[in-house]
């Protein structure tokens, strides 16, 4: 009873190892040849394109994550110009023009704004000049000496642990 | 050294704070200024079409509107109404574009305020964001060769739009100055 009982184990484990494998090999099937499939259908390019846009009438809201009318009517645009055969930079390039660059919430790489970029890793590579300069100077400073113990009070803890001990 | 460094390092944070808490998040610069109005057509609510194009050589105000916008678009409803009286007859035309509203509720509002110059409503909202507009009411104030001299942001108030159209209405028509340099040239 328990032998089968182990062989039935043995081939239902093989069996469900086979079927996960097969189901792994679907899904990355599926994201190989879905995702790109999924990226140039238009819905697909009108969400990634308003992700890329402010909500104007939220607070830090893209047009994507936005329930408001006004993003409502901005998606049904981009939708619509897309249809008509209009490339996603012309149509985030109309945005810009109407509103400025104050709709994108990622500035362009470009002149000043190269500063919000560049000075994370500025701030990143300072703080490491720091750390390493200080981390010298503590290996640098005299080892403090052990502090001095009483021989006595030493002797009184070591006999008073005996006691507990015993 | 140090004493003197550590407080010093705040300074640039203190400035940058009080740069971002001086400038008002909400006023967004309009890159339309100085530019060619976008062009539109509103089926206006008496019925008959209203085309932009065929404003060109008036001063016109296009003002956009909601009735749910409370209390700026109350408030200068009647500075809207009030010019449009006083300067229609001196080749200026006030066109409110209403937003986001129900034909109801904006027929009330027209009724409240006994509006008689042209309104029309923007399905779709594709005048507004041609217009780039963030908020509600926005007052645009176009020249005579249809470019957008003025943007305001918030009620308009009647010394702004007179103001804004008495400049205009002064201003000499650039057409002119083509002509000129058109003969100059010949």
């Amino acid at each position: 009873m328990g032998r089968r009982g182990r062989e039935l184990d043995c081939n239902g484990s093989i069996r469900t190892h086979r079927g996960s494998r097969l189901i792994l090999a679907l899904v990355v099937l599926s994201m190989v040849v879905v995702l790109p499939l999924g990226a140039s259908s238009t819905e697909e390019q009108v969400r990634q394109l308003a992700a890329e846009l402010r909500c104007p009438v939220c607070q830090g809201l893209s047009v994507a994550d936005s329930p408001s009318k006004m993003a409502n009517q901005m998606r049904d645009l981009i939708r619509e110009r897309l249809e008509a055969g209009e490339s996603p930079e012309a149509v985030k390039a109309y945005f810009v023009e109407r509103y400025g660059e104050w709709i994108l919430l990622a500035p362009k790489k470009e002149g000043f704004n190269l500063l919000v970029w560049v000075f994370p890793f500025l701030g990143l590579a300072g703080g490491a000049v720091v750390l390493f300069v200080v981390i010298r100077r503590w290996q640098k400073r005299p080892q403090a000496a052990p502090a001095s113990v009483d021989s006595a009070y030493l002797e009184k803890v070591r006999r008073e642990m005996a006691q507990d001990q015993s | 050294m140090k004493k003197v460094l550590i407080p010093l390092s705040v300074v640039p944070i203190l400035l940058l704070l009080a740069y971002g808490f001086w400038t008002d998040p909400r006023f967004v610069p309009s890159p339309l200024i100085e530019k060619p109005a976008p062009l539109f057509a509103l089926s206006l609510f008496d019925g008959e079409p209203l085309s932009l194009d065929g404003l060109r050589g008036k001063v016109v105000v296009v003002n956009f509107w909601a009735s749910w916008c409370f209390p700026a678009c109350y408030e200068e409803a009647p500075v809207l109404e009030g010019a449009w009286r006083t300067y229609k007859d001196r080749d200026v035309v006030v066109v409110g574009v209403n937003v986001q509203d129900t034909e109801k509720a904006a027929r009330e509002f027209m009724e409240r305020f006994q509006f008689t110059f042209p309104n029309g409503p923007d399905p779709g909202g594709k005048i507004s964001i041609d217009y780039g507009v963030y908020g509600i009411p926005e007052t645009f104030v176009l020249d005579k060769e249809g470019r957008i001299a003025h943007k305001h942001v918030g009620a308009v108030t009647a010394d702004v739009l007179s103001a804004q159209i008495e400049g205009l209405l002064r201003r000499a028509p650039v057409a002119d100055d083509n002509r000129q340099e058109h003969e100059r040239g010949a």
